[in-house]
């Protein structure tokens, strides 16, 4: 009952601060709460319906389309869900998918190994030990597109520094490989970037979760004289889990996008060995210029990180809770 | 003191702790060799930079700076010899490979964009970021979860699906190619992160002081401004330096939709040629200039990152 009644009194000062004209509101200078909040919300909300959620349903009608951005004067035709049914039949975007999916796959398992593994020893805190954790964290503060130009040059055959320290250990001959110009290695190259940028993330995150860990469990097992491979399968892991899987999705999400560094690395290539997702989409939409299509293609990618949004927040929320 | 106790669980011992600052000093030396090495070679020559085996002992030279900000062209070497002496260093350099300076490059003015696009953004991001941070940590909003979720949610959509609908728009609002443009487009993505972020901050100062200041008379505006901004500057430093941070970096947006005039200078860096190929010394000059704001601010940031990429969940 008082519920009800405090909510029709917030709904008529609602009505009043609608009513109410802003500059007036403030010489009266006790704006209500409910005027406050939606003053303060408002054009946050405003600015993203207009920036992201407009384009977006604009997005969606093009899709059924066959406009083309760069014939402003063709007809433009309904073409209800072809483009749909084109996109999940054409052998190229699936192609695009198995790279996108063959890179999302190795660079978070390594990164999570990795990561975890050094946040496991950074957990040791020995002496220096912040002082070793910030530099390690430095590459992915970086431009992806910058670290992606850069590698480009570690990575040039003969005289890059990256295939001058491979020949150093194993002895193959400096022309006998090429990273980003094989069909072979290009998709690991691309990883090993990826991997070399993105460790310190994980490493970060899992960092945060070894160190929720409360240390009385840890006295506790000593109690029991667990064993240290035993604690660490039954108390350790499982305790960052929820931290790791943190860490696990963002990263999907975000190389499941993945766009700039790929792009400066390889364009895709050689032929489209290396040609993810967004590559192919900007490819349609910018290159053949195949509005309509892309856009539907574009609408197909976002319901599907939509959807591990979905999933991140709440994994957000859990970790939260600790 | 800690240290002394014969058997410590919670205290890791002495040999585990020296295997692991040995085996971590490592990873983070070898995780630097990329960015060293991009460093180094911006004091390079040419000639230097694309040597087999590769140069770790060089001539430092300023070729690469003097390239990244000047435009050259060849010359006859009687042309060259007929000059005056030359003025600065630059000119003495380039002389010697028988060019002259013709004019200045992109690169302060692409520089000069991604100054203006990303504390433009910046500021409006955090501006917004900050009132909103405040009416959801302060109000019951209705659907608040909901509207939270969906000012996180634009945040993650792919860059590249986002860029074919603005491209249209932008054409149609005469946006495209503007700094004002990139700026709002930058705010957009931006302004999830800062709510997010910015809310934890607000959550964690206690609603007690502004109950006390309003019970002095204080209304809520100005509770707002005198009680609680006040305690929230460390929050709005560090989201400000992560939503500087992504607007320093951004690519995708920045090559689809600016060509000339609103160029930032990640989509310029790439393209910098010189003759026969790409000028590596010059790139990496120019990669090095851009990249020392960032490591200036990793290092001022190193308490918040976890904050940071995390939206504001994890806080240590």
């Amino acid at each position: 009952m008082a519920q009800a009644k405090s909510s029709i009194l917030e709904r008529s000062a609602d009505k009043a601060a609608a009513l109410t004209p802003a500059r007036m509101s403030r010489s009266i200078k006790g704006l209500s709460d409910r005027a406050v909040a939606w003053w303060f919300i408002a054009p946050t909300i405003i600015l993203l319906l207009a920036i992201n959620i407009f384009p977006l349903i604009w997005a969606v009608k093009l899709s059924f389309t066959n406009y083309k951005a760069n014939r402003l004067n063709a007809v433009v035709k309904d073409v209800g869900l072809r483009n749909y049914e084109r996109i999940l039949t054409d052998p190229d975007i699936w192609l695009a998918m198995q790279a996108t999916a063959h890179f999302v796959f190795w660079t978070i398992f390594l990164q999570t190994l990795i990561g975890f593994a050094l946040a496991y020893l950074i957990d040791r805190k020995f002496r220096g030990h912040a002082f070793w954790t910030t530099i390690i964290l430095i590459p992915m503060m970086l431009s992806p597109a910058v670290v992606g130009n850069f590698w480009r040059f570690l990575y040039q055959p003969q005289i890059g520094l990256f295939n001058y320290i491979v020949t150093f250990f194993t002895g193959a001959e400096p022309s006998s490989f090429q990273m980003l110009g094989s069909v072979d290695l290009a998709p690991w190259a691309i990883v090993i970037v990826d991997t070399w940028m993105w460790t310190p993330y994980v490493m970060l995150i899992c960092l945060a979760g070894l160190r929720s860990i409360p240390d009385y469990i840890y006295e506790a097992a000593e109690v029991d004289r667990a064993s240290n491979w035993r604690r660490f399968w039954s108390i350790t892991l499982p305790m960052a889990l929820p931290f790791i899987m943190l860490a696990v999705l963002f990263r999907g999400i975000e190389n499941f996008k993945m766009f700039d560094m790929v792009t400066l690395l390889t364009g895709g290539g050689p032929g489209s060995t290396t040609e993810v997702a967004s590559i192919t989409l900007k490819r349609e939409a910018f290159e053949k210029w195949r509005t309509g299509y892309s856009s539907a293609f574009a609408i197909i990618l976002f319901v599907a990180v939509f959807g591990l949004a979905n999933i991140y927040v709440k994994a957000l929320n859990r970790v939260k809770q600790r | 003191m800690s240290s002394n106790a014969a058997h410590s669980v919670v205290e890791p011992s002495n040999t585990s702790k020296s295997v692991a600052s040995i085996l971590v000093v490592l990873y983070a030396l070898i995780t630097m060799i990329p960015l060293f090495w991009i460093v180094i070679t911006g004091f390079k020559s040419p000639p230097d930079s694309i040597s087999y085996p590769p140069k770790i002992v060089f001539e430092p030279t300023l070729e690469g700076y003097c390239n990244l900000f000047t435009t050259r062209s060849r010359q006859t070497r009687e042309y060259v010899a007929a000059l005056g002496p030359p003025e600065g260093i630059c000119e003495e350099i380039t002389r010697k490979r028988q060019m002259v300076i013709v004019g200045k490059s992109n690169y302060w003015p692409r520089f000069q964009n991604s100054l203006i696009i990303a504390f433009g953004s910046t500021i409006l991001a955090v501006f917004l970021g900050t009132l909103t941070a405040y009416g959801f940590s302060r109000f019951k909003v209705p659907l608040a979860d909901d509207l939270l979720f969906f000012i996180l949610s634009t945040r993650m959509m792919p860059p590249i699906a986002v860029a074919v609908p603005i491209y249209l728009m932008y054409r149609k609002l005469g946006l495209s190619d503007t700094a004002l443009g990139m700026i709002l487009l930058y705010t957009a993505v931006n302004v999830s992160l800062a709510v997010w972020l910015l809310k934890g901050f607000m959550d964690e100062i206690p609603r007690e002081y502004e109950e006390a200041a309003m019970i002095d008379g204080y209304t809520r505006l100005q509770s707002f401004w005198k009680v609680v901004l006040p305690q929230a500057t460390t929050g709005i430093a560090a989201t400000a330096i992560f939503c500087l941070i992504f607007a320093w970096n951004e690519y995708a947006f920045a090559v689809l939709l600016t060509s000339g005039s609103a160029q930032t200078a990640p989509p310029f860096i790439p393209t910098i040629i010189g003759e026969g190929g790409l000028d590596w010394p010059a790139v990496a000059a120019g990669t090095t200039i851009f990249v020392v704001p960032i490591l200036v601010f990793t290092i001022l940031l190193r308490k918040q990152l976890l904050r940071g990429i995390t939206f504001g969940a994890v806080r240590k």
